[in-house]
This record gives structure tokens, C-alpha cells and sequence, in this order.
């Protein structure tokens, strides 16, 4: 992309936002969100995450997005996840070692049933959704 | 027939014997008696934190969040709130009717946390810098270079009264405003990154997390002050931070929001990042600024300060990481929202890294104000294999401890001092019973001793004399005296010594000696360790009338210190002895006694 302006910015921002938002609406996308910081991956996130990709292949789920992030601060229980699916509440399962992550995948995925005994909460509430209308 | 809600039992230690699994089991009963038990699912999940309210239970998709529920109570929640869709109001934490927690004054939500610098941490995909515009990065930027003038961002940030992070607590405004006011055409921005302290990680954690925020505090710095080039001095110990900020700083140059004339404007401002040999000095900003030049990472005296004179002798701002990634939030929120956070002499949250004997260690960001016994029980959910709290360590090697009968103080820069602990970066040790906390105080006195850099001797020779009486102590030599010389030391290097390092390596010593007196003249006239950490002063015996003779010591002793038969009562050669402790560890009897 070339250099932008103002005004490309906040287009591109507009369109971003709406593409976030609509992945979180329409009933396709699902996705797992995994904590790769230094914490998560020290903890095992990379064995987790190659789970994920290896039983999602083998149970031919094609419409999940799997991505990473930072360390959402409970190190205690990494490698962490988060499951997003559409019209499910969004969940954070700890603990995550690749059997757990082939459960959330036939379970929470396929079978729309969360994984007993790895939920946990998200810190805190997000400042920047709630500024935002 | 699909799912509606779902039931989140905590099954985390300490509402487990407090009745979680019988609430679990009526809940799955009184479900499948309602007839709704194939539209709820009910789980149990991993600690919540705030045991103290516990047994949990929460309700999705609502997110009503009942506390102290009784196992009777798991018919009346499947009835009300599962089949009729009524919240059980008397079981709700926030009884309140407005289910919002947007604003600042309610923030007392359970959680206790509120996310300013760790907003994105755990969002965002850090390696895509269209997720962090999404999340309104880059809109303090864009106000900055539109409708903002330098002295708007300086009113702005001095209405926030932000203070830097990194330790000492200077108003980041006024930092900001001798730069800017300092004619010259040639000014540079620096984050510190070269975080050192043991058990801190909050900055490594943000810069892997939510690169941007970094980035774009430091080119409205730049903006702010006049200044076109930035430096990151981070640590070469963190390579994934290295290689996340390397990726973000070149989406940022492809988006035409670092480098030439940015978002279209006149305004030209780059980072670059250099790497430091992972040298606790160099976190002292004179010193970072010496390495940053390709020189020795020393400090020199201030004044003349970083702002004034700094970098090639240049105007710096230098901010620490937490300090940079609140900025953005500041201006999109403005001054005085982040005022209503926090203290009156501390504004906003502060990052802790919570470690040592706590349940549920992590990275913690709170109110300032926020008491620890918030964070240690609520948040932390209390003390590891409920043993008994002794101390925390705050500040890390610049830090003191804080004990129980302090809990109840609100964490500001203000009352960790007068404690004579300090904010220091925000590493929080949790200690209990079994930590000695002479041990403790000379593995930090270790620690300054290894890294200090040896230019001024009160630091120098001061360090290394407490260390050794330290050490001495520990193996049961220390005499009475030690006591005086230590405070002596102590306070001649918080006067003399040049910089940070040196003035607040004598804390652990100062803070341990004021609360923890007793201890060490337990070493030092009883030649006892009361919490049987120093090999030196404990030994280990086996108690005859609980012994029963199973050999699980004897077999585990790697140095066959332990002799005796099947079915008679062992005995501890304490010549072959090396208190490593496991015989202690093993023995399922209680049968193994260190005095």
C-alpha cells in the first residue's frame, strides 16, 4: 500500500472496523485466537497452535481462522486461547496442550459445546470497545 | 437442539472446597428436572481470581456473575435465570440494574482490573498493523498532527498527570516541555526497553503484544517536541519483541505513518531499534543514552538531565515502555479521563508482574489505589498451596518488601516510598513462610552487585560489603554489630552513589532490616534459620515416633545419608548430610524435622 493521509486513514480504519465487526456477525467464520508472547510460547502455544491446524485438517473444517496475539496476562494457565464463534459467547481457554486444542475443535468448533475445566475470564473489560458505538 | 446458555462453574482450588462440585452436580439435577437440559451447558472452568467471593458461578451468554452460592441454591438459578430468564438478583456481585461498567467509577468490577497500557495485549494480532487501526490505533496520531498544537499535547498529558513507569515516577509532561522548550535543531525520542528487574516482564509482554502503541507515542513525542529521529533500546534478550517491533515499524514506513512527511503532513519522524548487551545499568537512562552512543554503559551525574543534554548531547525525551504505550490512550481519551483514574498523587493503572508463591501468577494491570491485598487475594487468588503470606517484593533489586499488616495500602508512588519500597518497574514477588528473608535479600544484593558498573565506589565497595555481610549472616557468622553497619552502609550509598543503581541497592536490605528485624537476629544470636532455607544453619533429623520405617528417604537420599531397616526407624548422618531436603520432601509421615 502507498503512503496514506488523513483521510485514507480513516477510510481504511472505517472499512477495518466493519470487516472485524462482520467477521464476528456472519455465521462462517469462526476463529482461535492464540497468546504467542515469549510467556505462551515458552508454555507450549507452538505445539498448540500446530494441533489446531493438524485437527482441523483432519476434521475438514475449512471456515476457521487461526491467528495469534499477545500475552492476555494469564501466565499462569498458558498456553491460552480464544475461541470466537459466531453466536456463541467468546471464550478463553487456558491450559491448551495440543489434546485439550483437539477437544476445543471437536467440542466448541464442530459442536457448538464448550470444553469443561479450561475456561477462564478475560482480565479485564476492553476501554476500547466501550468508547466506541 | 441447540445450546442457550451456559453455566460456568469455578472450579478452581478454593471454591472447590468450598462446595463447587456439589453446586456443579445440582445444577446438572435441577437442569434435567426443569426439562432444559439440552439448551444449558454446564462447566466448570479454571480459577476466576476472587476467591475470597467464592464459590463462583457465572451465566453466558448474560454474563450475570453470582458469588457465594450455596449448593440450594443451584435449583433456583436453573429456575429463574435458565427457565424464566430472570437474574437471581440476591446471588449478583453487582446488584446494581445498569449492567454497564463503561465508566471510570465503576470499574470496581470484580475483575479489579482495567486495561489502559495492556488494552491490545491479547486483542490484536500484533504482526498486523490493520488490526491495531481497527482498534482505533493511530487516531491520537492523526488528532495530534491535525487539530493539536505541542503545547495542546503538553497540556494534555499535564492534565493526565501521568508519571514515567520505569521507576523514579517524573511527570512525563514536564519531561516533555524542557525538550520542546530547549531551542535545537537536532532532538531525539527514546524508549526504554531494557527492562532488567527479576520477575518484571510487562514491557516485554506489551512490545510483543501491541507493538504500535510504542510507535505511535513516540512520533507524537517527536511531533510534540521537535524532534525527527527515535530510538528503541531494547534488550537483545527478547528477540520476539525485536522481530515484532522490526514488522510493525516496517508496515508503519509502508503506510506512510513513520518516515517522510507523515499522513500527508510536513512532519517527518523515524525509529530505529538498537539492541543492548542485556546490562542492568543500562536501564539508568544516562547510562542507556552512554550505550546508546557506542560507548560504556555508565551513568554520569545529572544535571545537566536527558532532556536538556542527552543523546550525542542533544534534547532527549527518554520514556519507558509502559509510560510511551499509555500516551496514545491519553490523547484519544484526553487528560482528564485518565485523571479520574487512580490516586490523587498517582494518575491511571500501573502494570505488575505478579510472581513467586501466588496461585495465579500473571500480568496484572490495576487502578493505582488499588490495594494488595486486591491484587494478592482477588486478582492473584491468594498464596500457593494455601500456605501463610509473609511478604511481597516490590520494585525488584531497587525495592523493598511489604508485609501483612500493610496489605491494606493503596498502591501509589506515594505509599509504596513511605513503606520504604518503591514502584520500580512493577515486579511483585509474593513470598510465604518458607522464605528466608535474609536468603531473599541477598540474592537481590547479589544481583546489584553483579551489575553494577563500577564507576563510583560508594556503590562499588558498598555493594559488595553488604553482600559479604549478608553472606556471612547466612552461614551463621554474622555478629551483632553487622546490624548498625549494614544501616550505615546502607544510607552513606543512597547519598552518594551516582545513579539509580547504586542509591537503591542498600532498599532490600533497609526494607527487610525494618520488618523483619527478628529474623536476622534469629541468624545472627540464635544461629537459627526460622524458615529453614539456609543450608548452613538447619539440619535435618528423623522423629522416632513417627517414622515407620518405609525407606522412601533412604532411597531418595542421593548422598546415602540415611540408613535403616524396613520397619525400624531411620536415622540422618548429619556428616554426609548436604541439606538438599528432599528426604524432607518425600516422607508422607511428617517424620523429617529441620531445626
Amino acid at each position: 500500500m502507498a503512503k496514506m493521509t488523513l483521510q485514507e486513514l480513516r477510510a481504511l480504519r472505517e472499512q477495518k472496523r466493519k470487516e472485524m465487526k462482520k467477521r464476528d456477525l456472519s455465521d462462517k467464520t469462526m476463529q482461535v485466537v492464540i497468546g504467542m508472547g515469549t510467556c505462551g510460547i515458552a508454555a507450549g502455544a507452538k505445539d498448540t497452535l500446530n494441533a489446531f491446524i493438524q485437527e482441523l485438517e483432519e476434521q475438514q473444517v475449512s471456515d476457521v481462522i487461526v491467528t495469534q496475539t499477545g500475552c492476555m496476562g494469564l501466565c499462569y494457565v498458558e498456553p491460552t486461547i480464544e475461541v470466537i464463534v459466531p453466536g456463541m459467547p467468546n471464550i478463553i481457554y487456558g491450559k491448551v496442550d495440543p489434546e485439550v486444542a483437539k477437544n476445543i475443535v471437536r467440542d466448541h468448533l464442530m459442536n457448538k459445546k464448550m470444553v469443561s475445566d479450561h475456561i477462564f475470564d478475560r482480565p479485564a473489560a476492553d476501554i476500547i470497545d466501550q468508547g466506541r458505538k | 437442539m441447540a445450546l442457550t446458555n451456559y453455566i460456568l462453574v469455578c472450579g478452581g482450588t478454593g471454591c472447590e472446597s468450598a462446595k463447587a462440585d456439589q453446586i456443579y452436580k445440582n445444577l446438572l439435577t435441577a437442569a434435567q428436572a426443569s426439562g432444559v437440559g439440552d439448551t444449558v451447558q454446564i462447566l466448570k472452568t479454571g480459577c476466576f481470581g476472587f476467591c475470597e467471593q467464592g464459590p463462583i458461578v457465572k451465566i453466558l451468554p448474560e454474563d450475570s456473575f453470582y458469588v457465594q452460592v450455596k449448593p440450594e441454591d443451584a435449583e433456583e438459578l436453573i429456575k429463574e435465570h435458565i427457565v424464566k430468564g430472570r437474574e437471581v438478583k440476591r446471588l449478583l456481585y453487582d446488584k446494581s440494574e445498569s449492567k454497564k461498567h463503561a465508566r471510570v467509577e465503576d470499574i470496581q468490577f470484580y475483575q479489579k482490573q482495567f486495561r489502559i497500557v495492556l488494552r491490545n495485549c491479547g486483542f490484536i494480532n500484533p504482526e498486523d498493523i490493520d488490526e491495531y487501526i481497527a482498534r482505533e490505533g493511530y487516531v491520537a496520531l492523526e488528532r495530534v498532527l491535525g487539530d493539536m498544537s505541542p503545547d495542546d499535547v503538553i497540556q494534555e498529558l499535564k492534565k493526565s498527570g501521568l508519571k514515567g513507569r520505569g521507576g523514579a515516577g517524573f511527570p512525563t509532561w514536564l519531561k516533555w516541555n524542557f525538550t520542546k522548550d530547549v531551542e535545537d535543531d537536532e532532538k531525539y525520542i527514546v524508549c526504554n526497553a531494557d527492562e532488567g528487574d527479576p520477575g518484571a516482564y510487562m514491557d516485554r509482554s506489551t512490545l510483543e503484544g501491541d507493538p504500535h502503541s510504542v510507535l505511535e507515542a513516540m512520533t507524537i513525542a517527536g511531533y510534540t517536541v521537535g524532534a525527527q529521529m527515535g530510538y528503541i533500546y531494547i534488550r537483545a534478550e527478547y528477540p520476539l519483541a525485536i522481530n515484532r517491533l522490526k514488522a510493525a515499524m516496517q508496515q508503519a514506513r509502508d503506510y506512510g505513518l513513520l518516515g517522510e512527511d507523515i499522513l500527508g503532513t510536513d512532519f517527518s519522524f523515524d525509529i530505529e531499534i538498537r539492541l543492548g548487551a542485556g546490562a542492568f545499568v543500562c536501564g539508568e537512562e544516562t547510562a542507556l543514552l552512554a550505550s546508546l552512543e557506542g560507548n560504556r554503559g555508565m551513568p554520569r551525574p545529572r544535571p545537566p538531565f536527558p532532556a536538556v543534554k542527552g543523546l550525542w548531547n542533544k534534547p532527549t525525551v527518554i520514556n519507558n515502555v509502559e509510560t510511551w504505550a499509555n500516551i496514545p490512550v491519553i490523547i484519544l481519551k484526553g487528560g482528564d479521563w485518565f485523571a479520574q483514574i487512580g490516586t490523587e498523587d498517582s494518575k491511571g493503572t500501573k502494570v505488575f508482574a505478579l510472581t513467586g508463591k501466588i496461585r495465579n501468577s500473571g500480568l496484572v494491570e490495576v487502578p493505582m489505589g488499588t490495594t494488595l491485598r486486591e491484587i494478592i487475594y482477588d486478582i492473584g487468588g491468594g498464596i500457593a498451596n494455601d500456605k501463610e503470606f509473609k511478604a511481597v517484593q516490590t520494585g525488584g533489586p531497587s525495592g523493598g518488601v511489604i508485609t501483612k499488616e500493610y496489605l491494606d495500602t493503596p498502591i501509589d508512588y506515594k505509599h509504596l516510598q513511605e513503606l520504604g519500597s518503591m514502584m520500580g518497574s512493577g515486579g511483585m514477588i509474593v513470598m510465604d513462610e518458607d522464605d528466608c528473608i535474609v536468603d531473599v535479600t541477598k540474592f537481590y544484593l547479589g544481583f546489584t552487585v553483579d551489575e553494577s558498573c563500577g564507576k563510583c565506589s560508594p556503590c562499588r565497595v558498598g555493594g559488595r560489603t553488604l553482600y559479604n555481610m549478608l553472606d556471612k549472616i547466612t552461614k551463621g557468622e554474622g555478629e551483632i554489630e553487622d546490624i548498625d553497619k549494614m544501616h550505615q552502609i546502607g544510607k552513606a550509598m543512597k547519598k552518594a552513589s551516582l545513579c539509580g543503581l547504586g542509591q537503591t541497592a542498600p532498599n532490600p536490605i533497609l526494607s527487610t532490616l525494618r520488618y523483619f528485624e527478628k529474623e536476622y537476629l534469629a541468624h545472627i544470636k540464635e544461629k537459627k534459620c526460622p524458615s529453614g532455607k539456609c543450608k548452613e544453619l538447619i539440619s535435618y533429623y528423623i522423629l522416632a515416633d513417627k517414622c515407620i520405617g518405609c525407606m522412601a528417604c533412604a532411597r531418595k537420599c542421593p548422598v546415602a545419608a540415611i540408613t535403616g531397616e524396613r520397619r525400624k526407624i531411620h536415622r540422618i548422618d548429619q556428616d554426609i548430610c548436604i541439606k538438599c531436603g528432599i528426604c524432607y520432601e518425600t516422607c508422607k509421615f511428617d517424620a523429617i524435622y529441620v531445626g
